[in-house]
């Protein structure tokens, strides 16, 4: 084998367009970030300072988890991009089969007969 | 040997084999650890039978039958038929799509490793107290810390162990199928097998990680007072039965989907004839593996979750019936008008399909949840799941062996003693699983240990017991024919059954690169198009050059190993006077694999290149007999 295969490349080898997109690529990653964080804050805030009223806190908080599920799976996990369709085909159909799973852990254990 | 070149011929034989990443001798050793655990857990099937042949018969203890029926269960699902399938899908489907290896060789052999460890593991109970003896379901609370023995310790650890190692393998196949197919090879012309082993590998990942929880969640139960499924601290015993189906209902999928797909290979082959409906088995395969999701509540019909779900998984279970058929017309109009062979293999496959369409039938029956409160746990559930297993499964395996056979060790099997090894299997297998529906039908109850003179049932479990015999009389002889061939059998060219699919096209012994030059694939079936469309060979879609290669490693054995360690410390903490401190033996376990794991990720690794003159040497040497 080749002796300089662990050594870094002195210049990257993409094309500027490249760079422009992965740089804005990182961009969108970071603000989606510190949005998440964001929310998560908010949703540590609103229960503990008291801001919204305990019967609306968790419709609340639940609202904003649900904000969150959606960036995290269009942003970190790539549902967004094109050529994608792999992943997004599995993430989908793991989403679509735990669907019954969590309902039917919740549900169906006997307590209440359905 | 000239189908290894240099790099490999210089480590001895041993550190080959434990350092091994090629795809081609991790289905070898596969095919021989599952085999060795499918006659140990047939073993243990003989003696429940002789057990059964007489009323009141003291051959067994009761205690022991459980342990018995229990390890036969859990080893030949987990430990028998998984590995036995892995070795196929591992030495075929990289042939079939035209690649040099899997997606991730060394995480093949971690794949390997870890369920061999996990079957020792779950094996080693045997000298520790006696085997589990919940079950395979291992239902709680008969499997909490109050109730299950030592036993079930090596059920949870072993089989949390194992089920990593088969977790990464589906992953390693998924990602395979979808990357390293050959140009041309579009996934619409995939091998029906490569098809069933992609279903099946994302069924793996889907189901196998429910199960690691529901294991999980079992170990804190017993081993850090836990109280998930113990009722009287707030638990619920009915989420084990729901996170076990949720496993278990696709699991049977993800044993016979690799079976359907062997015999739709075997079938083609031996009619001279292309798959009939190939697009309409495809998505058949995928609508069954859909489906094999929304129905594991049908083993559940009796707990008592309310006549609305039953309704609603008893109706989702019969619609499975529907893709199975449509498979099963398809294997027919298959055979209709062929030009048919009839050797071992093609007796397997073929009347694979009558013996599956009868389990499907009694699946259908149990399907219907009012009725099923009579099947319930009586013997009609085990006739029914043999049928599939055996009848669907097994007959595809052994069809499957005979087939591929000559690919991987060079040499047929006889097939006078393949014949009469398939009719003393079928007979067998028939007569010991027939009588047992009707047994079942008058009540024999299943995983009791004996019944009562009287009660009509002393005849037909003599029945029983015969066909076991006659069934493993055959098994013996597929081991004698094993070694026998070794003997006698002719060395036979790359191509012996005129085959049709891409692994045909390479010469035997397949050499380690396993493909000169990357095909160019034309068509569904490519090298049956080449033989009638070209000149018999595949054209290639790369020039000759030199080949990339992983080097070997002894990580996945060491990272396993660790595992192993770490396993059976967890185990010694339930343990009543252990020699060392379980956590003693746990910090070593978990040093060997996170210690095995940071020097693999260290240390720099890129592989070796067999040289371009090498590769057309080896072409030379193996081409004259390919």
């Amino acid at each position: 084998m080749g002796e300089n295969l662990s050594q870094p490349f002195e210049k990257s080898s993409m094309t500027p367009e490249e760079i422009r997109k992965i740089n804005r690529e990182q961009r969108i990653q970071t603000i989606a970030f510190g949005f998440m964080i964001a929310i998560t804050l908010l949703a540590f805030i609103a229960v503990g300072a008291d801001v919204v009223p305990g019967s609306f806190a968790i419709p609340f908080i639940l609202g904003l988890a649900g904000i969150q599920l959606f960036l995290q799976l269009y942003y970190f996990m790539h549902l967004k991009d094109k050529d994608h369709g792999w992943p997004n085909t599995f993430i989908v159909s793991g989403i679509v089969l735990v669907i019954p799973t969590i309902v039917a852990l919740m549900l169906l254990i006997g307590v209440t007969k359905y | 040997m000239v189908r290894e070149a240099t790099n490999t011929l210089q480590k001895s034989v041993l550190w080959d084999w434990l350092t091994t990443v090629d795809h081609k001798k991790l289905a070898v050793l596969y095919l021989i650890s599952g085999t060795l655990f499918f006659l140990k857990a047939g073993l243990m099937a003989v003696f429940m039978r002789i057990q059964l042949m007489f009323p009141m018969n003291d051959f067994l203890s009761g205690q022991t039958f459980n342990e018995f029926i229990t390890m036969h269960g859990t080893i030949m699902l987990f430990l028998a038929a998984t590995p036995l399938l892995f070795a196929f899908m591992n030495y075929i489907v990289p042939l079939q799509i035209g690649a040099r290896d899997v997606a991730f060789p060394f995480v093949n052999a971690l794949g390997f490793w870890l369920f061999f460890f996990g079957g020792i593991l779950v094996s080693l109970s045997w000298f520790f107290g006696g085997a589990p003896d919940a079950g395979w379901t291992s239902y709680v609370p008969l499997a909490s810390r109050d109730y299950g023995g030592l036993g079930i310790d090596f059920y949870v650890l072993g089989l949390q162990v194992s089920g990593i190692g088969t977790l990464v393998s589906g992953i390693n196949f998924i990602v395979t199928i979808i990357n390293m197919r050959a140009p041309g090879m579009t996934m619409m012309r995939m091998p029906l097998f490569c098809w069933t082993t992609l279903v099946t590998s994302i069924l793996i990942v889907f189901a196998f990680t429910p199960l690691a929880a529901g294991l999980a969640l079992l170990m804190l139960d017993r081993m850090f007072d836990g109280m998930f499924f113990i009722p009287g601290e707030g638990g619920n015993v009915v989420i084990w039965q729901h996170i076990f189906w949720i496993f278990g209902h696709p699991e049977v999928y993800i044993l016979v989907l690799p079976a359907f797909g062997m015999i739709s290979e075997i079938i083609p082959t031996f009619s001279k004839k292309r798959l009939f409906g190939y697009t309409a088995m495809v998505f058949a395969t995928l609508i069954i593996g859909f489906l094999g999701f929304m129905v594991w509540m049908h083993h559940m019909f009796t707990v008592g979750i309310g006549p609305i779900a039953n309704s609603v998984f008893a109706i989702a279970t019969m619609i499975i019936g529907i893709p199975t058929g449509i498979k099963i017309f398809n294997w027919l109009f298959t055979m209709w008008g062929g030009k048919l062979t009839f050797n071992t293999a093609m007796l397997c496959a073929s009347s694979f399909v009558p013996t599956f369409v009868l389990g499907g039938v009694t699946g259908v029956m149990l399907a219907m949840a009012p009725v099923d409160h009579l099947y319930h746990d009586t013997y009609f559930v085990v006739a029914h799941f043999h049928y599939i297993i055996l009848g669907g499964i097994v007959l595809g395996l052994i069809g499957a062996t005979f087939y591929w056979y000559p690919k991987m060790f060079g040499h047929k099997l006889n097939e006078t003693l393949g014949k009469i090894m398939f009719w003393m299997f079928y007979v067998g297998f028939h007569l010991t699983f027939f009588v047992q529906h009707i047994l079942g039908l008058i009540g024999m109850p299943r995983r009791v240990y004996t019944y009562l003179e009287g009660q009509g049932m002393d005849t037909m479990n003599m029945i029983s017991t015969i066909g076991a015999f006659v069934m493993s009389a055959a098994i013996i002889l597929l081991v004698i024919n094993v070694v026998y061939s070794a003997m006698k059998s002719p060395r036979e060219g790359g191509d012996p059954w005129d085959g049709r699919t891409l692994e045909w096209a390479t010469p035997t012994p397949v050499p380690e690169y396993n493909f000169a030059q990357t095909p160019q694939v034309r068509s569904l079936d490519p090298l049956f198009y080449e033989k009638i469309h070209g000149d018999g060979t595949m054209k290639p879609a790369e020039p000759i050059g030199d080949i990339h290669m992983p080097n070997g490693s002894i990580y996945p054995f060491t990272i396993s190993l660790g595992l192993f360690f770490a396993g059976f410390g967890f185990i010694m903490l339930n343990m009543e006077n252990a020699i060392i401190s379980p956590w003693i033996v746990i910090a070593v376990g978990g040093i060997i694999t996170f210690g095995s794991m940071a020097l693999h990720s260290v240390k720099e690794d890129h592989g070796y290149h067999i040289s371009k003159e090498t590769v057309e040497q080896m072409e030379k040497e193996v081409g004259t007999n390919g």
